[in-house]
């Protein structure tokens, strides 16, 4: 190689085109969604979408009925997944590892395929689901999320230290006042974590309701009626209210929750 | 009461695990038959959905597009990923700290509200044409990136700092210092975040609604209109298609605590 072709360069200016490329692409989108929130479709500023969102009953009644599902969902996952992942994490059986691969492996199995075959069985057993609309879509959206909360708890739950539950059974509490004082205040860092990961796409995730459902009523799917609609300006509000609320979780959480928010998904 | 309670540990693991697995394994086992509806009637044992998976053109082109964009995807945000967090860990503190938060928003924000916004961006201001693909690639690439860089960076803060510098002190160049010490050291963080990607790629669904062409299909997309239309065969294929994903993430998984075990069988003999 001659030297002067030799590639002079500082290690920092490697993060260069990352750093335009987040700018461009994860940056931008969003100042552009606000632009668009508070415009109309002529460019004119203009408070009417914001007026909009909270002067119509249908997309107020959307955002309380996404609530209120997100939230069963979030509590639903959580008394399932924290007696598993207790479970998991205190036996001692040796290859418990495989266990644990058992209950997140669904994960990597493409979701709307999942749902496919969860509304097979629910069309079986029910024979009519639109009867118990709220409960399919709880049932849905626990089958869809169920694994991103087991793997948050069992990584808090497995290190926990044990000879604090030991110590406070030596010091004569009892097992439900060892769990109550001493596992569960320890475990809280998982829990956050957890609810962060199911709480948010529960919100959002329209296309459960979707394959269930034909017809959808969460917060992501105005954002689709509106895409379907070419209706920018709207959409570009209820992107924007999304954001904030998702912005307040995760402010609200970031203060409890040890564990890395990029451990969203992550496994291997 | 010791034997009661580990009587209902097994019990709510068994529960769960039946939760978790009946549908997938129904819907495996009557993916072999003729029935149109699970719980339906079964006349008979079939291979029929998984000729028509594979004989199928747009069943065919949908399987082929979908993990040619993850795998294309993966690629880019793998490398992108990789300078990014090089390149942000030996930076100034601010600097550092600004790509770390921007890294974060994808991260948490929701899929429907990053790939709605890149589609305001891309294809409303700006014009870019779906059917050119580079919104779809960009919106997956923006998905997938973050992940790399938050599995890449642990690796960094673990490698020996001074491998770049004595690299450079007997006369490599940078690149050559990057290359060869640096790339390496870093591969298992690498490898894993392009096994995130590809895995997020695949499962994506709203990013690609908003940024694909109107003709192209990912198998997300693919079934949420196929639950909806009314062609039996092809509802029944995906059926197949479904048991075939199953079987392949379960060997992924096995094979990859094989290959872990053994490796820390070997660790432990030196």
């Amino acid at each position: 190689m001659t030297t002067a072709l030799k590639l002079r360069f500082n290690r920092k200016q490697l993060c260069i085109p990352y750093a335009a490329f987040l700018i461009l692409f994860v940056i931008c989108p969003l100042l552009v969604i606000i632009y668009f929130a508070f415009t109309d479709g002529t460019g004119q500023f203009t408070f009417d979408n914001l007026v909009n969102f909270f002067s119509n009953t249908n997309t107020l009644g959307t955002l309380l009925n996404s609530i209120a599902i997100a939230v069963v969902t979030t509590v639903v996952c959580l008394l399932i997944a924290y007696p598993v992942a207790y479970i998991l994490a205190r036996s001692k059986f040796k290859r418990k590892y495989v266990l644990l691969m058992l209950f997140v492996l669904p994960m990597w199995i493409n979701f709307t395929l999942r749902i496919t075959a969860l509304k097979e069985i629910l069309t079986a057993i029910e024979s009519n689901i639109a009867m118990y609309p709220f409960l399919n879509t709880v049932i849905g959206m626990t089958y869809d999320f169920l694994p991103f909360m087991i793997l948050p708890l069992y990584t808090s739950l497995s290190k926990l230290d044990k000879s604090l539950t030991e110590a406070a059974e030596d010091l004569g509490a009892n097992g439900f006042t060892v769990f109550m004082r001493v596992i569960l205040p320890l475990s809280v860092p998982g829990i956050i974590s957890g609810v962060t990961m199911v709480l948010l796409p529960s919100m959002t995730n329209y296309v459960v309701l979707d394959m269930l459902y034909n017809s959808t009523y969460i917060m992501g799917s105005l954002i689709g009626s509106y895409f379907a609609a070419y209706d920018w300006n709207n959409g570009s509000m209820i992107s924007l209210i999304l954001l904030i609320i998702i912005f307040i979780i995760t402010l609200a959480t970031n203060r409890f929750s040890d564990d890395n928010e990029g451990a969203r998904r992550t496994i291997l | 009461m010791k034997i009661t309670k580990k009587v209902l540990s097994v019990v709510w693991l068994v529960l769960i695990l039946a939760f978790i697995y009946i549908p997938i394994l129904l819907l495996a086992v009557y993916s072999f038959t003729d029935a149109t509806m699970v719980g339906g009637a079964i006349d008979g044992f079939t291979f029929q959905n998984y000729i028509t998976l594979f004989e199928n053109e747009e069943l065919r082109n949908m399987i082929g597009g979908t993990v040619a964009l993850a795998l294309g995807s993966a690629l880019i945000a793998a490398i992108l990923g990789t300078l990014g967090a090089i390149g942000a860990f030996y930076s100034r503190k601010t600097a550092k700290h600004l790509i770390n938060y921007a890294n974060q928003i994808p991260v948490v924000n929701a899929d429907v509200v990053t790939g709605f916004s890149l589609c305001v961006l891309l294809i409303v201001l700006l014009g870019i044409g779906k059917d050119t693909f580079v919104p779809l690639v960009l919106g997956h690439v923006v998905l997938c990136t973050p992940f790399v860089y938050l599995s890449v960076m642990p690796r960094l803060k673990q490698m020996d700092n001074n491998l770049y510098e004595a690299a450079l002190d007997l006369g490599a160049s940078p690149a050559q210092a990057l290359f060869k010490v640096v790339i390496p050291q870093l591969l298992p963080g690498i490898l894993s975040g392009f096994m995130l990607a590809v895995t997020l790629s695949l499962d994506d669904y709203f990013i690609t609604t908003y940024t694909k062409p109107s003709t192209f299909d990912t198998i997300s997309t693919y079934v949420v209109n196929a639950t909806k239309g009314g062609q039996t065969d092809i509802k029944t294929a995906l059926w197949a298609l479904s048991t075939i994903i199953f079987l392949i993430v379960v060997l992924v998984v096995v094979l990859m605590n094989v290959l872990s075990s053994k490796k820390k069988n070997t660790e432990e003999r030196i």
